[in-house]
């Protein structure tokens, strides 16, 4: 089985995130980086396909030189090659743009080294939230897509995927190649172990330059709405707190 | 918040383990109406003590640090929130076995029980360790771990039961308001945006943040938030089946700066190896905007990796565990390394309890709260920790951040008692220093300044004299003969030490000597030109320091101490003012300069530059006078911490280097040479058993006990005589001693050297530790050669009862045990020139 994850690098922030001067970026100073957690998902999902059917898992990213953090992490927890499309204009490409450069980084691997058979996405990349990149890449490689998956088998080279809708379960079959957006809850990504994290750091990292032009989309500017001040209310402590905790959650109307 | 108060007597801003401890000793002590706040929620309010491993290795080679530590484990045991699972330190140089045999003295001579083991014993106590990347260990059956927040909550708690405490989670202070002090800045107000409260006092015990709420009133609080990167790694079966929290000992990987702390089925795996990380402190995130909390900031992986391959090469099954949970949490580093604890010297009633471990929180809690309520603590000497020991050139991030970055790989690290700062030097000099570098003076830095301690253009002394060298590496670090050398020219010909980094002051007005006369022990009401050497004492008759006063004028006094005091006693001292304005006081250290001119020529060749007498009838021993010396103005006073005719010569700075050209370029008519501080410090002060403050002289100790009492006490009353009085009515439980080695050979045959260092026991012919009836341990408080009485000496506190001379005791050094004799005791320790024949030639 040959599997694509793409992966995007994210800022990890807290409850309050900061906007940068210019408005159109998170301001990232301080912050730490991570993968969406719906892509690391992706790629847990990815690692045990592998180690049941055997093959590779290759991980591609489009972003700056320090996603290769995120690439090293996915060395550590199951990726075989990497792939860094790089883009240090210091910002985010629209998503058309980035589908582009992705659709293009596919054909370039697949003429290389053979079909995918399963190109898996986050559903929506955790600080844009765009729900696109997928999508257009599906279409631009004319293949099936279904997004908010949250459950895989595979038959042979046909993908049974679930996900769950407000109704029930609605359950999927694509035949290979095929394209998914993955949820988060599918299943519990793995962490890296510390003999990982030292392999990872030997991991070969291709970097494929992509020539693309922006897309139609522009990011006008960020909004932060105002922060909802939550007052802490204690009821009390211990086993004394109990009476008026029943009484709350009556009030609430969930007893 | 309708209940938030206006007013209190005490605010604490910070509710981590500091800041929790102190407000429950407080209430102890019988504060009431206090507030403590936080900008973060409890339990947790986000700082350095709720990511903290919680662990505590009691043995170090500070006392300081130990009485803290050990006080710490004390109320951590009491509370029932102290898991003792020991710890073993292992070593894999045979430079960290050395060390260990260091520790082992200083567990000993703190009462520590502690062993030394093979690397097969390490085995049998942590199983799953590498036995062939490990030379030995250091076991310590007492180190335990502890569960910090849920010490601050019970002690908050203690608080707010008795109806002492308020407590105010989530709530930021957004100002420290002062108002104008008799002396200086007086805190006001914290006003917090919830309101603000007008109140008394206000501590300081925000860990990394504590620069910032310092700066808002005006102070300083001089540290850095740095990194320390952890990982927690699991699970692990080996952890898993042993269903505790901590079945195994603490490792602590020494040589390469880390640490294996089990948690349940995880281990911990620390290191303090990775590059220094420093951040300013607008550079932590708020409560809101952390991903985790503020202190537990991103991992940067990459500065971790190594330390990684060391854990798994000392314990293996590490590098299958998965890694769950990694930070770069965030310490407060001071410039030294200590604390810095006590009153601002910025502010009055402004107070800081910051740069504190959770291995000694606690005890830090304890200690301020004891110095609050009585002017001084009383659970340990604060010399190391006192925030009034920075000079100003040493508060500002510059100097903070490059010490910071130089000492935090040597948390671990193997420190030599001598060692000398890489960093930030040359930034404090005295007027002469492009002489004493021609003369190839090798610096040590006394309290910021440089300061030459020996003089490699003297090295041809060495053959004239014949001085040994050292045969242990370790003991001839950061020494040389060249001192002996110097010291014994010095007696024979002459020697000039460069004093220039005396800390000098002067007060003067209407009020001054009441003023004075207040402060210290011994009677100023001496004649114009007249000294004093005096204890000064804390409330509780310990010394708070010991100092040289001179009366220049009949309203004017000049109050000289040392390099390493200066700043704790200029705040001592300004703190003391009158406030009425009758009493003024100037720091004249950058104004003047101090050479020091000794030895039998040193009459003649000052005399030869000067048409003053300079004979004991017309300049007598103890007095200062104005001299024109070469035509400059200089204050002359004949004093001598040597034991050798001479003076302390005073100038102003901008004449200090043609004064120094004129006394040497009379002195070569008299082979005068330059001395360092080696012989002004230690060979000459210990030869005649002169004290010193910080070694022999600190709070746990009383004038009379150092043999420092006059026969009688003067009638104005002064800080500490009630306590003082006390003490002088009974025979004291300990007396300082002079004692003599007999024997330096060790178990290999050749000769070692005790560095004096504070760590050293001393034992019982048998080897017992010795301790008073007040729980005090003898232990080398100065350690020397005395070149001139041909004997390598030792000074300690020692019972009353061990005090005859010629009693034969032992000294533990690295390990081992050598022969020592008491020698001298009493007001007169001197073994050279008892009689002082010499320094009033």
């Amino acid at each position: 089985m040959r599997v694509l994850v793409c992966v995007k690098r994210v800022p990890a922030p807290g409850s309050r995130i900061n906007i940068s001067p210019d408005q159109l970026n998170v301001d990232t100073a301080h912050l730490g980086f991570t993968t969406s957690p719906h892509e690391e998902c992706a790629l847990e999902e990815a690692a045990q396909i592998i180690e049941e059917h055997g093959g590779t898992v290759t991980v591609l990213t489009a972003g700056p030189t320090e996603a290769e953090e995120q690439l090293r992490y996915a060395a550590s927890v199951g990726g075989t090659d990497f792939v860094l499309i790089p883009n240090n204009s210091g910002g985010d490409w629209d998503p058309e743009r980035t589908a582009n450069a992705i659709t293009q980084a596919v054909n370039k691997l697949e003429a290389e080294d053979g079909q995918f058979d399963l190109i898996m996405f986050g559903n929506e990349s955790a600080d844009a939230g765009g729900f696109q990149v997928g999508v257009r890449v599906a279409v631009a490689l004319d293949r099936p897509i279904v997004n908010g998956i949250k459950g895989i088998e595979i038959n042979d080279r046909v993908f049974t995927a679930r996900r769950e809708v407000d109704t029930g379960v609605e359950v999927y079959q694509l035949e290979a190649p095929a394209v998914l957006g993955i949820r988060e809850g599918i299943n519990l990504p793995r962490y890296p172990t510390m003999k990982g994290r030292l392999a990872s750091k030997k991991a070969e990292i291709a970097i494929a330059p992509i020539e693309v032009h922006p897309g139609g989309q522009n990011k006008v500017r960020l909004h932060r709405p105002e922060e909802r001040v939550t007052e802490t209310n204690v009821l009390g402590e211990s086993a004394a707190a109990a009476a008026r905790v029943v009484d709350l959650l009556d009030e609430l109307g969930v007893l | 918040m309708s209940d938030f108060p206006t007013k209190a007597k005490c605010v604490v801003i910070g509710a981590g383990i500091v800041g929790n401890c102190l407000v429950g000793h407080l209430t102890d002590m019988g504060w009431d109406d206090i507030v403590l706040l936080d900008k973060g929620p409890l339990p947790n309010p986000g700082g350095s003590t709720g990511h903290a491993s919680n662990f505590i290795f009691p043995a170090d080679h500070s006392k300081e640090i130990v009485d803290l530590t050990l006080d710490s484990q004390k109320q951590y045991e009491e509370l029932g929130l102290q898991n003792t699972c020991g710890g073993i330190e292992v070593a894999r140089t045979p430079e960290r076995l050395e060390e260990f045999k260091r520790r082992m003295t200083s567990a000993t001579c703190w009462g520590i029980p502690s062993e030394l083991l093979t690397p097969a014993e390490v085995k049998e106590r942590v199983p799953f360790i590498s036995v062939d990347v490990i030379l030995g260990g250091f076991y310590t059956p007492s180190v335990s771990a502890v569960d910090s927040l849920e010490t601050g909550t019970q002690m908050r708690k203690k608080a707010q039961d008795a109806g002492s405490l308020q407590v105010f989670a989530n709530t930021e202070v957004i100002d420290i308001e002062t108002s104008t002090g008799p002396n200086k800045p007086l805190v006001q107000a914290v006003l917090t945006d919830k309101g603000r409260i007008e109140c008394e006092t206000v501590v300081i015990a925000c860990g990394v943040w504590s620069p910032r709420l310092a700066e808002m009133a005006g102070a300083t609080i001089p540290l850095t938030p740095a990194v320390h990167q952890m990982a927690d790694v699991g699970p692990f079966d080996v952890l898993v089946e042993t269903q505790q929290e901590l079945a195994y000992p603490i490792v602590r990987d020494m040589d390469t700066f880390c640490y294996e702390r089990q948690s349940a089925g995880s281990m911990e795996v620390g290191s303090y190896a990775h590059r220094p990380i420093l951040h300013r402190v607008d550079e932590i995130p708020s409560n809101n905007e952390a991903a985790l909390s503020p202190t537990e900031m991103p991992f940067t992986a990459d500065d971790f990796d190594q330390q990684m391959e060391e854990a798994i090469e000392l314990m293996e099954f590490l590098g299958d565990g998965e890694i769950k949970y990694a930070i770069n949490g965030l310490l407060s580093l001071t410039p030294d390394a200590n604390p810095v604890l006590g009153p601002t010297v910025e502010v009055d009633n402004l107070w800081s309890a910051a740069a504190v471990w959770v291995k000694e929180g606690p005890g830090v809690g304890r200690l301020v709260a004891e110095w609050m309520t009585h002017g001084y603590p009383h659970l340990t000497d604060p010399h190391g920790a006192d925030i009034a020991r920075f000079y100003p050139q040493q508060r500002n991030v510059h100097h903070i951040e490059a010490r910071a970055e130089e000492h935090f790989n040597k948390t671990y690290g193997i420190v030599h008692p001598r060692e000398q700062w890489a960093t930030r030097r040359d930034i404090t000099t005295g007027p002469v220093k492009a002489r004493t570098d021609v003369l190839e003076a090798f610096y040590f830095e006394a309290g910021g300044w440089e300061r030459p301690h020996w003089y490699e253009s003297n090295s041809d002394l060495v053959a004239t004299y014949e001085v040994p060298g050292r045969d242990h590496e370790w003991d001839a670090r950061w020494w040389t003969p060249i001192s002996d050398a110097e010291h014994l020219h010095m007696r024979d010909q002459a020697g000039i030490v460069d004093l220039s980094a005396f800390q000098v002051f002067e007060v003067s007005g209407p009020g001054v000597l009441d003023y004075i006369e207040h402060m210290v022990v011994n009677k100023c009401d001496v004649k114009i030109g007249g000294s004093i050497y005096t204890p000064v004492l804390n409330s509780s008759g310990g010394f708070r320091s010991d100092l040289t006063i001179l009366r220049l004028g009949h309203n004017r006094f000049r109050i000289i101490t040392g390099a390493f005091d200066g700043g704790r006693d200029e705040y001592w001292f300004r703190h003391n003012l009158p406030g009425d304005g009758t009493v003024q006081f100037e720091n004249r250290t950058n104004g003047l300069c101090t050479f020091g001119v000794w030895g039998p020529n040193a009459i003649s060749i000052l005399q030869g530059i000067t048409e003053s007498h300079l004979d004991q009838s017309a300049f007598p021993y103890g007095t200062c006078q104005e001299v024109l010396i070469a035509g400059l103005p200089t204050d002359m006073f004949r004093v001598s911490y040597v034991g050798d005719a001479g003076f302390e010569i005073y100038t102003p700075t901008q004449h200090g280097l043609a004064l120094w050209d004129a006394i040497i370029d009379q002195g070569s008519n008299f082979d005068l040479r330059p001395v360092g501080a080696a012989v002004y410090g230690t060979s000459g002060r210990i030869e005649k058993g002169y004290r010193l403050m910080g070694a022999e002289l600190d709070s746990e100790y009383t004038p009379v006990e150092a043999g420092l009492a006059r026969p009688k006490v003067k009638v104005a009353d002064f800080i500490g005589k009630e306590a003082y009085l006390t003490a002088r009515e009974g025979a004291p439980c300990a007396q300082l001693c002079v004692l003599t080695v007999e024997s330096h050979a060790c178990i290999d045959g050749y000769n070692r050297f005790p560095m004096g260092a504070g760590n050293e026991p001393i034992l019982t012919s048998s080897g017992e530790r010795i301790v008073d009836a007040k729980g005090r341990v003898s232990r080398v408080t100065t350690a020397g050669n005395a070149p001139s009485v041909g004997k390598y000496l030792l000074m300690a506190y020692l019972p009353t009862d061990l005090c005859e001379i010629g009693t034969d005791l032992q000294v533990m050094y690295q390990n081992e045990n050598y022969p020592v004799k008491v020698a001298a005791t009493g007001a007169n320790l001197a073994l050279f020139d008892p009689d002082n024949g010499r320094m009033k030639a």
